[in-house]
């Protein structure tokens, strides 16, 4: 046996496809009309795994794979009706699969009676149960143990068979292994020497084949030859035979494109790719310094170097863009678990619920997205579980029965916002104050904004759930949802109306690596402002900043009245301009707030590489990074969010001695 | 002597799979990742199987073989396509086109062999 461990690897990544692919159009599939071409691929799926398990010696898998083809196989040819049973046992054959191929790929042992219940129910649905497989891995081979028949078998060339390279001959050769042959030749039709036709098959051959092997395989001896002879191959003695009626497959013209862009992608370890980003992060550095270092060197003198120079930063940038596509991907392979858990739930708790997906072409960094799956899980299952209502209250309401869940991804000026949103019973703010003041989150006579009410289900251990259910009440609250976002530089928000709906928001940034940054100076310090949460910069005119009574200094923009903060006092830093007027002020968007950073001087833009602190330094709140400037120097990347935050906890300290 | 097989196919992961299951087997074997070099491999050497791949950019499947059917030095060599199962109007396209017979796509090495041996023992 050839062994093939080298790659392993790639069979185990395909696999991870193939179960995935397969759940994703296991739970499309509409029961009352199922379509053809999804079970042929749902087939496909589960009879690729079981093709590359062989290669690996995975019998379990190919054992319990080779159930999943039979049912599928009389599922996509009609032999069985498709029911929600059967669908909802293939649907739990996938994880099944996922965790036998896991531990056979780890030489783990499993237990005899592992998904023993599904392969019997999976038995039942087929018909089959009772019944034992015999080397299912071979089944073409032997479909149970044959007698010894004597066939006849008229093999005529046509006078082409040798223009596809076949030769009669090799054919008669792999006859003659199968059993007992007499051979009868045939050359009538030979012609003299001068009017042969080099190239042309003038013979043809009468065979008798005794053999215990059956037609299938005296077939499968033609097959490469089908359609270039007339073959008849029959039964001595017993003339009745079984004509085995083709299936015809209807194809779609889809999956002519998916075998396309298969041929058009090749797999790269993740581990490469990254090597690659942090090369180009660290040339996007040294690049940064030559410029810093050319930056006074005169045209004259220096043409070629300056235009060098010039050109290698443009270059950079479509490098580091064409490095970061690398990594980006669709937000499907997120979204694509998520019907799985609506259907889940939908049934558990007899809720009638349909999820509409959108934008699961949107890209983003494969980290964002490894990083996105549990919030967003745990979103959804809180819209289906929370938010939507039974069938029967949400007639009442005056609802349709059925309930929508959506789920939506989209970019938006470089980020990525994704949005769950669902028609049900909306956020009682009532309850929200109650559980709160219960828990003694606030104060029993505080006063908040609706904003300010809703913004309470993300604090630590709050959950608005009469009766905790066995989905989603399972002691993570949205707190640990909007920490996850926070941790990758995003932000969550909420927005509900009672009875009617509730939409979560959440915006992240495209790329964990590289940020577009603004230099901003203040004393002797440089930090640096994310370009993308500027919304202008501006110098205040003297009396424009307003002091509100808690001591909050806010500015007055064109009307609208921003708090401010002095990021020499955030920081501590010395020998900063303290008066806005003489100062920068750079308003910046932080969440739903708007807020203005108080600088000394705007240094310049630039893209800079993120170099995580975690790894030497607690966090600190503020800051989500650090850089290397092109002179060399250390820059802190301000965390808009975080530094509003520090605002926000001087209001809830302010709200908290007002409530005393 | 050792025959010699070209293996064309744009996935690399493919043409190292048969490549070295091919090698085990005491097969010499030549590489090309589409038609258009597939056709130069052959040119410069005497190949005695050719396992090809249908999708391809360059030159596709079918037109590699129908340049080799045209070609007297491969007229009569045998010429395997992969494909997936089912996949029967690629299967008679390639037929058509010249094509011996065919390897079903998942890779199965024992298959291969297998069939290695009945175009070319």
């Amino acid at each position: 046996m050839v062994t093939l461990d080298r790659f392993r690897e790639t069979y185990l990544n395909e696999c991870a496809e193939l179960l995935a692919d397969m759940e994703g159009r296991l739970v499309a599939i509409n029961v009352q009309s199922a379509d053809v071409g999804e079970l042929n691929a749902i087939f496909r799926c589960a009879h690729s795994i079981k093709g590359g398990a062989g290669a690996f010696g995975f019998h379990k898998t190919i054992a319990f794979t080779h159930r999943l083809e039979t049912l599928l196989d009389k599922l996509r040819d009609g032999r069985l009706p498709v029911t929600d049973e059967a669908v909802t046992a293939l649907i739990k054959s996938v994880d099944v699969t996922t965790a036998i191929l896991k531990a056979e790929s780890q030489g783990e042992a499993i237990p005899e009676d592992f998904g023993a219940d599904l392969a019997q129910e999976l038995d039942k649905l087929c018909g089959t149960e009772g019944q034992v497989i015999a080397n299912p891995g071979l089944v073409e081979k032997s479909e149970g143990e044959r007698k010894r028949e004597t066939y006849k078998i008229n093999f005529a060339p046509h006078d082409n068979i040798f223009m596809t390279g076949n030769d009669p001959l090799l054919i008669l050769r792999e006859l003659g292994k199968l059993g007992d042959m007499h051979v009868a030749l045939h050359d009538e039709r030979l012609p003299q020497l001068p009017n042969l036709n080099y190239g042309q098959c003038y013979l043809s051959w009468t065979i008798e084949l005794t053999t215990d092997k059956g037609e299938a395989a005296i077939g499968e001896a033609f097959e490469f030859v089908a359609d270039e002879c007339d073959l008849k191959i029959e039964k001595i003695e017993k003339a009745v035979q079984d004509d085995v009626p083709r299936q015809t497959m209807n194809r779609r013209a889809s999956d002519a494109i998916d075998a396309n862009l298969a041929v058009t992608s090749i797999r790269v370890d993740l581990e490469k790719v990254d090597r690659l980003v942090n090369m180009v992060g660290e040339l996007v550095i040294t690049q940064a310094m030559l410029q810093v270092q050319t930056r006074h060197l005169s045209v004259e003198q220096f043409p070629e170097l300056l235009r060098g120079v010039d050109e290698l930063s443009q270059h950079m940038r479509e490098l580091q863009e064409a490095v970061m596509s690398v990594r980006m991907q669709p937000v499907k392979s997120v979204f694509s678990r998520m019907p799985r858990i609506v259907r889940d739930i939908a049934h558990q708790l007899g809720k009638d619920i349909a999820l509409v997906m959108t934008g699961e072409a949107t890209e983003v960094d494969k980290t964002i997205i490894e990083l996105l799956a549990d919030p967003l899980t745990h979103m959804i299952r809180n819209a289906a579980d929370h938010g939507i209502e039974r069938p029967e209250v949400r007639l009442a309401a005056g609802k349709s029965a059925q309930g929508t869940v959506h789920l939506k991804a989209s970019h938006q000026s470089g980020q990525i916002v994704i949005e769950v949103s669902d028609d049900g019973a909306g956020l009682s703010h009532e309850k929200i104050l109650q559980k709160a003041r219960q828990k003694g989150l606030i104060a029993a006579d505080a006063a908040l904004s609706v904003d300010q009410i809703e913004q309470l289900i993300f604090l630590p251990g709050f959950s608005t759930s009469d009766q905790v259910s066995n989905i989603s009440g399972r002691g993570v609250g949205m707190d640990v949802v909007k920490k996850n976002i926070e941790s990758i530089g995003g932000t969550i928000q909420v927005r509900s109306e009672f009875g009617k709906s509730t939409s979560m928001t959440i915006i992240l940034p495209l790329t964990l690596a590289i940020l577009d940054g603004m230099i901003v100076r203040v004393g002797a310090e440089n930090y640096i402002i994310p370009i993308t949460s500027i919304i202008e910069t501006l110098r205040p005119k003297p009396g424009a900043v307003h002091a509100v009574p808690d001591g909050q200094d806010v500015l007055n923009v064109r009307g609208e009245f921003i708090p401010i903060v002095y990021l020499h006092a955030v920081f501590g830093v010395a020998n900063a301009v303290h008066d806005p007027a003489q100062a920068l002020v750079v308003l910046v968007e932080a969440g739903s707030h708007k807020l203005g950073v108080v600088v000394d001087e705007l240094l310049g833009q630039q893209q800079v590489v993120i170099k995580s602190l975690e790894a030497n330094a607690d966090p600190v709140a503020g800051i989500s990074g650090a850089t290397i400037l092109g002179d060399g120097k250390v820059s802190l990347i301000l965390d808009i969010g975080g530094v509003n935050g520090i605002l926000d906890r001087e209001d809830a300290n302010h709200l908290l001695r007002e409530a005393s | 002597m050792a025959k010699t097989v070209l293996t064309v196919d744009d996935s690399k992961t493919m043409r190292e799979m048969v490549s070295f299951t091919l090698k085990q087997a005491g097969y010499n074997v030549l590489e090309a990742e589409d038609g258009k070099i597939g056709l130069g491999v052959m040119a410069l050497n005497s190949i005695d199987v050719i396992i090809t791949d249908l999708n391809m950019p360059n030159l596709d499947g079918i037109g590699l073989i129908r340049a080799a059917r045209a070609d007297a030095k491969y007229k009569f060599t045998p010429i395997l396509m992969l494909t997936t199962e089912g996949d029967a109007t690629k299967k008679q396209d390639g037929k058509a086109a010249g094509a011996t017979g065919w390897i079903v796509k998942p890779f199965n090495p024992e298959k291969l062999i297998e069939v290695m041996k009945k175009v070319c023992p």
